[in-house]
């Protein structure tokens, strides 16, 4: 039932990215050239989807969270924690000079997939590729049992 | 450098759709929507048992296209204008940051920012910065 439902609402969230215009990194990169401003090939269309998404996550968030558990799981998994490590400032940097480069977030680019462009293959295949390399940098020390300390 | 139209309606629905599902994941499940935490953890090592939900939201993000074809017989414009070198680089970057940071533009930058989670918004304040300096870079910098 769970597996059904979390396919459904993967399909909303990539009607979403396709709707708003996420899915086309050409309207990305287009919105992150602030060179463009001045020569009016600026596309703050973007903004809007951000504006558009928190507007309804702030507000259901607030009345899902209220509730004691979620429909069909037993506890909500929200991260609780709040201090700013060095990692949660290294991780974007590196994460957007890639997102600068391409145009390509992992949602946008995991739906691409879906229309079979050949270039969108590449990017996630080596894109997961990153993430496991970063899996396995970040668990090394705690299976060898070496601690470093945060930040 | 391809043109493309300010779109504000289309992008601010599309935009509610994404808060929609978001809304939806930690009603039904619990669940934060990051894509990039949903996409690691479909690879080894697993910490739990949610393969099967986490594979099924993942295979939702690539039927919608498939589903807009099928239904308007069209599908919505989508440039990739980056080389196959300049992918390959482009995608261990965000693949390797997003895990080394917590997050990416869904996770942060919609679900935590909603939360008003302080590593969210330094995250997302980071990528933003980074991101349209390395657009200004390449496009205005040589």
């Amino acid at each position: 039932m769970r597996v059904l439902i979390q396919f459904v609402i993967g399909v909303i969230f990539g009607l979403g990215l396709l709707v708003s215009g996420m899915s086309d990194p050409a309207k990305v990169l287009n919105f992150l050239d602030f060179g463009g401003v001045s020569a009016g090939t600026w596309d703050p269309s973007l903004a809007f989807v951000m504006a558009g998404a928190v507007a309804v996550t702030l507000i259901g968030y607030r009345l899902v969270l209220k509730r004691p558990r979620p429909l069909l799981a037993e506890q909500f998994h929200v991260p609780g924690r709040d201090d700013i490590d060095l990692r949660i400032v290294v991780g974007p940097v590196i994460f957007g000079v890639g997102w600068g480069l391409s145009g390509f977030c992992p949602g946008p680019a995991l739906t691409a997939l879906g229309f079979g462009a050949p270039r969108a293959f590449l990017f996630v295949a080596a894109m997961l590729a990153g993430m496991m390399l970063a899996r396995w940098i970040a668990g090394r020390p705690a299976r060898s049992g070496i601690v470093t300390p945060a930040g | 450098m391809v043109a493309t139209s300010f779109t504000p309606i289309a992008s601010i629905i599309g935009g509610a759709l994404i808060g929609i599902a978001a809304v939806l994941l930690m009603g039904f499940s619990g669940r934060i929507a990051g894509i990039s935490g949903i996409a690691s953890r479909l690879l080894p090592p697993y910490e739990d048992h949610e393969f099967a939900g986490r594979l099924a939201f993942i295979a939702g993000l690539l039927a919608a296209p498939l589903l807009v074809r099928l239904a308007t017989g069209d599908l919505p414009s989508q440039t990739i204008q980056a080389g196959p070198p300049v992918l390959v680089i482009a995608g261990l970057l965000v693949g390797f940051g997003s895990v080394w940071g917590s997050g990416c533009t869904s996770g942060h930058g919609v679900c935590g920012v909603s939360r008003l989670s302080m590593r969210s918004f330094v995250a997302t304040a980071v990528f933003m910065a980074t991101a349209i300096v390395t657009v200004y870079l390449v496009r205005h910098g040589g």
